[in-house]
């Protein structure tokens, strides 16, 4: 079958363990997760998850509804790159002495919108957002001056074009279903 | 009070009275409370930490209410993963709850430490650390209400030794919701309409039952909905007992060794009801070639099942005993005699070819394993609440014995671990005690020389507590599925699977176990009827065909309508 880029998109309580029970998912299959990138979510007490994997159709669907099924996971879906924005945010660490004697490299940086946010005798730090494509593609023609001394990614963080996010109505639904129970019962861990 | 015992009131006011458990020191704290509880806490000491949770789960089986098992850190715990994989997969539902070192003391490597929650993750409902006393209620009733509802499972505290020690003011605690958890899912609008025109429309329906149907406690809707609909019924191992053996739409068990007719049904049938089973490997075979004509209609309550393994035309997401209900009002009632009818001569080639003679001896004497779980199960009037192990004695008796009442057939399915039936059983009589309040229905376990020889410790367990288990040891000095394997598709190459026995007799006396051993149709039935008159445990060691195979069969990757009858 074949294979696709996805983009998983899991929220879940904020407790320890739950992302070991989300990964699990993937190795288990022997799927391998390209990108991660977990934080808190516009909701209180939720963290949001952004993982991209490439595998195919019938086996993305298995992990998905093997993540959903999890007691703390809220929801969880998946996307392809057409239903969704996506950035990363990648920073590249370059010789200073380089980046002064070549003014080719300047012309880069502009040419892919990229800020230099430190400078100092030794090293600049340049920084760039923008799809995973762009981001490769600079790290390829900075090589090519052989500067680069460190770089790093952040991973994937998306919104999507279609109005998916319905976490809050969620919740609000399922507190309403339940008005005459106490507190959510994370309230106490919150 | 302390966390120790609060755990124990918390048990209480979730309505356990009975747990299986074996002490050591990270959890003696709830032990030393527990001497003051044994009025309302019948703990029963195991021999073995497997025992006391294969016995939770034999206890869950039965009765239908959470079985507990309480054990110590490390060791303890380790010994215990095997049966809560067992109830993953099988959807039993468990509550282990394992002592913890120190909270000062965890990520140290401190003696008798383990990760339990890391190991359990993946094989459990839920695990959950204790770290605090005021923790405890709130732990306890959230493992309760995730155990037992929604599709089952086990779910583990670790319960660190502050914790146990530490003290709380004690207030019972429910907890009956979970936001991100939906325990009772809906079905999709319009997907039990659509079920029904499918069902209304077909001219040859098969429903596959599985224990979904037990789980939920839907046989009487599924009795109703076959009345209606005269659809022809195949069952899961974990399905038998879900409707009588003898009910005229019954076909029998599916899949690798089940029965003939409901295997050629599946490939025959124009429409699929699949009720609560997950489309095991065991029961589809190849999924190629698994019922490609037929369009398959899906009722389950977790939605992970749905397109798992088979592709499904409509899932029916939720509790099958409403879900059964509904559908029942949406269809029209049908007679389906001469499609049941024209799977009739499979049942009889069935009969002819495999069970005349697995039901009879040996041209030279010997008895054979179907022969004798019939005999038993003729003789408890087919009341039996039956306990196997795995392997041959698992698949014979399972196909042999007959079911008139739910619940009645206690089986390790998914996970297939030896060493599950002795403990089990053991479990299924405080189970059956529970719901039966007596021991009138026997406990009989099946199991091979293999399988009890895993766990014949707990012979001391039966010992103690007087448990009337009736224990037949299907003795044919083989690890007789494997050889049967070898048999088939390794040129008869038995590596390592040929295996001398102890004297059980001499065991049995030594555990002050009554017991007997038979090797001929002459001795069995009074045998049997000795063992079943009999007040208390007995052993009956019933020497069986040295190289006896389990037919009819379908290979590894085969299609599940093209049995083998002979090997």
């Amino acid at each position: 079958m074949k294979e696709a880029l996805y983009t998983i998109i899991v929220h879940s309580e904020n407790i320890a363990g739950v992302l070991n029970k989300v990964t699990a998912a993937f190795t288990r299959r022997q799927v391998n997760i390209e990108t991660l990138n977990v934080s808190a979510s516009s909701i209180k007490g939720v963290h949001k998850y952004t993982i991209t994997s490439r595998t195919d159709a019938v086996n993305i669907e298995r992990i998905v509804q093997q993540i959903s099924k999890n007691i703390d996971v809220i929801q969880a879906h998946f996307f392809l790159d057409s239903e969704l924005m996506h950035r990363e945010i990648a920073m590249y660490k370059l010789s200073t002495d380089i980046l002064k004697s070549q003014p080719a490299i300047s012309q880069i940086i502009r040419k892919y919108s990229a800020h230099i946010i430190e400078v100092n005798e030794v090293f600049s730090i340049l920084e760039m957002s923008g799809v995973d494509e762009e981001i490769t593609a600079l790290y390829e023609e900075l090589r090519n001056f052989n500067t680069i001394l460190q770089f790093v990614r952040s991973g994937r963080v998306v919104v999507t074009t279609s109005s998916f996010e319905h976490v809050d109505d969620f919740l609000e639904s399922r507190n309403k279903e339940h008005k005459l129970s106490r507190e959510s019962c994370w309230s106490k861990d919150a | 009070m302390t966390g120790g015992e609060a755990l124990l009131s918390a048990l209480e006011d979730h309505g356990v009275n009975t747990l299986f458990g074996y002490p050591g020191g990270a959890i003696m704290p709830v032990y030393d409370k527990l001497y003051d509880h044994k009025e309302k806490l019948n703990h029963i000491l195991m021999r073995h930490e497997q025992g006391a949770i294969h016995a939770a789960q034999g206890f869950a089986r039965v009765s239908g209410q959470i079985g507990v098992c309480m054990v110590t850190s490390g060791p303890g715990a380790t010994n215990t993963i095997t049966g809560i994989a067992d109830a993953m997969i099988d959807s039993t539902p468990v509550l282990v709850i394992a002592g913890q070192v120190g909270t000062k003391m965890l990520g140290s490597d401190a003696f008798q430490e383990v990760d339990l929650v890391g190991i359990t993750q993946p094989i459990s409902k839920w695990s959950y650390q204790i770290r605090s006393a005021a923790d405890v209620p709130w732990a306890v009733a959230r493992a309760c209400y995730i155990a037992t509802s929604g599709r089952p499972g086990p779910v583990v505290l670790d319960f660190t030794k502050d914790a146990q020690i530490g003290t709380l003011d004690y207030q019972p605690t429910i907890v009956d919701f979970i936001r991100s958890y939906v325990s009772n899912p809906q079905p999709v609008e319009g997907s039990l309409e659509q079920a029904a025109t499918l069902i209304n429309e077909a001219t040859k329906p098969f429903m596959l039952v599985g224990q979904g149907v037990l789980l939920g406690e839907a046989t009487a809707e599924l009795e109703e909905l076959i009345k209606k609909t005269d659809i022809p019924v195949g069952e899961t191992l974990l399905g038998l007992s879900a409707m009588p053996s003898a009910h005229p739409n019954n076909l029998g068990m599916l899949g690798m060794h089940g029965n003939l007719a409901p295997n050629k049904a599946t490939n025959l049938c124009d429409v699929l009801i699949a009720v609560g089973m997950r489309f095991d490997d065991r029961v589809t075979g190849n999924l190629e070639t698994y019922a490609p004509q037929a369009k398959v209609i899906h009722l389950d309550i977790d939605p992970a099942e749905f397109n798992k393994n088979v592709r499904v035309d409509v899932p029916i997401l939720g509790d099958c005993k409403q879900s059964l209900k509904k559908l029942t009002a949406l269809c029209a009632p049908r007679n389906h005699q001469s499609w049941i009818d024209s799977l009739l001569p499979y049942t009889e080639e069935e009969h002819k070819v495999v069970c005349s003679k697995e039901l009879r001896s040996t041209s030279d004497g010997s008895l054979r394993m179907g022969q004798v779980a019939r005999l038993v199960s003729q003789a408890t009037h087919d009341e039996a609440i039956l306990v196997t192990d795995v392997g041959q004695n698992q698949m014979l008796s399972s196909r042999y014995f007959r079911y008139t009442h739910p619940r009645s057939l206690v089986t390790s399915g998914g996970l297939g671990t030896m060493g599950f039936g002795l403990p089990a059983a053991i479990g299924a009589i405080y189970g059956n005690r529970q719901v039966n309040h007596d021991d009138k229905k026997p406990v009989v376990l099946m199991t091979g020389d293999g399988g009890i020889q895993m766990v014949i410790q707990e012979l001391g367990t039966i010992m103690e507590q007087q448990c009337p288990v009736k224990i037949v040891i299907l003795n044919n000095s083989y690890l007789g599925n494997v050889r049967q394997w070898q048999e088939m598709f390794f040129k008869k190459r038995y590596s390592f699977t040929p295996m001398e026995n102890p004297d059980y007799l001499k065991l049995s006396d030594a555990y002050g176990i009554k017991s007997k051993r038979v090797v001929s149709e002459e001795q069995l039935n009074e045998a049997i009827a000795e063992m079943l008159s009999y007040d208390g445990a007995y052993l009956l060691e019933v020497c069986v065909e040295k190289e006896g195979n389990v037919m009819p069969m379908v290979p590894i990757g085969g299609t599940i309508s093209d049995m083998l009858l002979e090997p």
